[in-house]
């Protein structure tokens, strides 16, 4: 301990100012607080600060995306062999997601941290943590047949055009994660609809078994043809899907980790549940098509509403940020979610484009919370002026 | 029996080392000091030259911008030292103390007997008048207001917080005394705030010529700042007055026996303390006399000496003095190792609100806390949070917001005239972001007052 802690000292004169590296030095100072919390202390006001800060905060994100995350890798395997029809082992349907899996991931975080690491330097501010859960939900987000180059674009753009230029983490408006989603969505429709969902590039020897579909249940319900799975199959996740979204177990495993931590707001999530349960059934009173009359709850457990609720919605930069508000802005993900998958019939998945149109609408619902606020005070001063007046 | 108002958001941080119950006498300081930054915004111009003697009460130095109020010395002897910090500021005026307690007589009255004028005039010139604060802004009362009301509490929530119930044992009559000539300054009320169960002394909850007002819930409910929100919040315009129980006292005193006796009680609180007991000192006492040999000594431990609580008092150097309205003085120690990975670890020792350390399953257990920061500044990221240990009507995150973007016009909206810094302090102890919260709110604060001023 003593020693790493004594070499670690004996390089950083390198990297401080009129050091060899001095343009690293943020690099440096990064990777220097990952190994240890500093030695700094208070100066004035409170002496004693609550042992939470942002490095753990976010790595209990990233330790409640481990469910959908274990489950994905292994989703992908066996969505595979079930496409080819032959039978393997657990364990190998679970090292062939890995092999398809953690490619994706590590040119997501290097991408990623090597534009955050360069804005880090040029605003000389340190490194921010909010890419290390960022990195974790973009993987889990796009299919896994996205080409790497695509992920490192996607993933470029979404730092740089999603969070640098409005400053950096906590300043930025729509949620990064989501921010390179759509990208891929609108940038190259062409990978990101159809049968992308499930990894198909056959080997000598394989084949597709017969009247093979890769389509989501939300594909099928949009088409109005082909079979829905079971409920029991999209709850537990055995469907195509982008990687991490399918699970609903796995998810809200990782929904309990945020709410006992109390990291994830419970306030968000629950009301993007009851907002889509709600619009669920207002459509299901007016229905005319099948997608409409079909079962609010199915809502829930189908395509990325889980995912969303818990991972994307509750990021709190992004999201309302006042108290009543998160309760409207997560009614609202839920309904716009519903309503944008029954009504467009040109794209299913409304979460995505549901959140990403809340996080813009965010600012506007706590403007009117502050506005209340605001008016019972000057309402108050109204009384005690008439008050002293009479 | 008045109804009960229930604080309900808050936080009780549970540090070891709180004082026990005895009370000490400490043998007088060789020197004594007064220290104008204690009174925020005020620029001292000196009225004595180093060598001068004085006595208790003699004037030392006046507000520049409101030559009736003047600061004296709590102790007779010799004004031996002028320390300068940066920019020429005046940090300390020293007093080498004689062995005599030499008081400047101000004459024995009843308050009740006396007029308004009277009581003021007697105040600003025994050098009493200081214990007197203003919200908003939490600055000197100036003398030429007529406040609304006037505010004490009677309790203390801060981590390690004295108890204001044994402070007070003995000298209830002084207390009631003080109580009465404030009465005299306002044409509203005395308003005082009482715990609802801790609060014991008849000197309090039978206090006469006062409004008393019961008070339950985690701390910041002791907060004088807290307490005027929930019984009778600030409107732009407004000003109220508030006291610290000690300042009561003291007042009582000037008009029972005539002099600035500048002696109060204070806790020496806090894990670095082997004996964390009560002291009676006088004002301005030297640290160093009172805490002796009372602190824990180990190599490679370095401490941290607050005067005031550790959520919002001041940092001391060594050869420090004892702050003028602070009623304790908390050692903890200073957390300058760097702990590997430590962000990460369980962290069995550590206290946190997040239910991500394993402290919320010990709810029995008292930590240890050190001054380790533990992160850099970051932007605000987590949201809700503030608001759990800020018992006001009040949008911290907002409000901060619109300081740190220096919008007046949104300040106020907000509620800028409602808050202090120490309601704030929460706030600070909680951010994960690790911000400034407290200075913000000054900064807030100052801005405002410079707009009006």
């Amino acid at each position: 301990m003593k020693a790493l802690i004594n070499l670690v000292e004996k390089v950083k004169p390198n990297f401080e100012k009129g050091g060899r590296f001095e343009k690293l030095y943020r690099t440096f100072e990064a990777f220097e607080t990952f190994l240890f919390v500093k030695g700094d202390t208070t100066r004035s006001g409170a002496h004693i600060r609550d042992a939470m800060d942002m490095k753990r905060t976010m790595v209990h994100v990233i330790i409640a995306l481990i469910p959908p995350l274990l489950f994905g890798i292994w989703n992908v395997g066996f969505q595979h062999y079930k496409a080819t029809g032959e039978e393997v082992a657990f364990l190998d349907q679970f090292l062939f997601g890995l092999i398809k899996v953690l490619p994706i991931i590590i040119v997501t975080y290097a991408s990623g941290l090597a534009v955050e690491f360069i804005f880090a330097s040029l605003r000389d501010h340190e490194v921010n943590e909010g890419f290390l859960v960022s990195g974790m939900l973009i993987p889990l987000v796009i299919p896994v047949t996205t080409p790497l180059w695509m992920v490192a674009l996607a993933t470029v753009f979404a730092v740089v055009i999603g969070k640098e230029v409005f400053g950096g983490t906590g300043m930025n408006i729509l949620n990064p994660a989501l921010l390179a989603r759509a990208f891929l969505f609108f940038a190259y429709p062409s990978y990101l609809s159809g049968e992308v969902w499930i990894y198909t590039t056959l080997q000598e020897g394989q084949q597709l078994v017969d009247g093979f579909s890769g389509a989501t249940a939300l594909a099928v319900m949009a088409a109005g043809e082909g079979t829905m799975p079971s409920d029991f199959d999209m709850f537990f996740g055995f469907i195509p899907g982008s990687i991490g979204e399918t699970s609903v177990v796995a998810i809200l495993l990782g929904a309990f980790v945020l709410i006992a931590t109390g990291i994830g707001s419970f306030r968000i999530m629950a009301s993007v549940f009851i907002g889509g349960l709600v619009m669920g059934s207002i459509l299901n009173i007016f229905a005319v098509n099948d997608f409409m009359a079909m079962p609010a709850y199915k809502h829930l457990i189908m395509g990325g509403f889980a995912f969303g609720a818990v991972y994307m919605a509750t990021d709190p930069v992004s999201a309302s940020q006042t108290g009543v508000g998160k309760y409207i802005y997560g009614l609202l993900i839920g309904v716009v979610t519903v309503l944008i998958r029954v009504v467009n019939p040109a794209y299913p998945e409304g979460m995505m484009l549901a959140i990403l149109f809340m996080n813009v609408f965010a600012p506007l619902i706590d403007h009117y919370i502050v506005q209340a606020n605001v008016k019972k005070r000057v309402k108050r001063m109204e009384k005690v002026r008439l008050q002293t007046q009479a | 029996m008045s109804k009960i108002i229930k604080i309900k958001k808050g936080l009780n941080i549970p540090m070891v080392g709180e004082a026990e119950k005895i009370l000490n006498t400490t043998p007088r300081s060789s020197t004594y000091s007064v220290c104008p930054p204690d009174f925020h915004s005020l620029v001292p111009k000196m009225l004595i030259k180093e060598g001068e003697k004085v006595k208790a009460g003699s004037p030392l130095f006046f507000d520049k911008y409101n030559e009736k109020i003047i600061f004296t010395s709590p102790v007779s002897g010799v004004f031996s030292d002028l320390v300068r910090g940066e920019k020429r500021r005046i940090m300390k005026i020293v007093i080498e103390a004689d062995n005599s307690d030499d008081y400047v007589n101000f004459g024995m009255a009843n308050p009740a007997d006396l007029s308004r004028e009277e009581i003021i005039n007697k105040l600003l010139h025994s050098g009493l008048w200081p214990a007197i604060r203003q919200r908003p802004y939490s600055i000197v009362a100036n003398p030429d207001d007529k406040p609304k009301s006037i505010y004490i509490s009677a309790f203390d929530t801060a981590p390690l917080g004295p108890d204001m119930d044994f402070i007070l044992n003995g000298q209830e009559n002084e207390f009631q005394t003080g109580l009465t000539a404030l009465g005299k300054l306002t044409d509203g009320r005395v308003r005082l705030g009482v715990h609802s169960e801790k609060t014991l002394n008849d000197g309090f909850s039978n206090a006469k010529g006062v409004e008393i007002y019961r008070f339950s819930g985690p701390h910041p409910s002791g907060n004088v700042g807290i307490q005027i929100h929930h019984i009778d919040p600030i409107n732009k315009g407004d000003i109220v007055w508030y006291v610290g129980v000690q300042h009561v006292i003291a007042i009582g005193r000037l008009f029972e026996k005539g002099i600035y006796d500048a002696s109060k009680i204070i806790a020496l609180a806090g894990s670095e303390v082997l004996n964390p007991r009560y002291y009676r000192v006088i004002n301005g006492a030297k640290i160093s006399d009172i805490t002796g040999t009372n602190l824990r000594n180990e190599e490679d431990l370095n401490l941290r000496v607050i005067s005031g609580d550790v959520l919002s008092g001041t940092k001391l150097s060594e050869n420090d003095y004892l702050r003028f309205y602070d009623n304790i003085i908390s050692v903890i120690p200073e957390g300058d190792k760097p702990e590997i990975l430590g962000w990460i670890m369980p962290n069995f020792d550590k206290f946190s609100v997040s239910r991500s350390f394993p402290a919320f399953l010990m709810p029995w257990k008292k930590f240890r806390l050190n001054t380790n920061i533990r992160s850099g500044e970051r932007p605000f990221v987590v949201t809700g949070l503030y608001e759990k240990v800020l018992p006001m009507d009040i949008m911290p995150m907002q409000l901060l917001k619109s300081i740190m973007i220096n919008d007046i016009d949104m300040m106020e909206k907000l509620g800028i005239y409602e808050v202090s810094p120490e309601d704030f302090a929460l706030c600070e102890y909680v951010c994960p972001s690790k911000i400034d919260i407290q200075d913000t709110i000054r900064e807030g604060l100052d801005s405002i007052r410079h707009e009006f001023a």
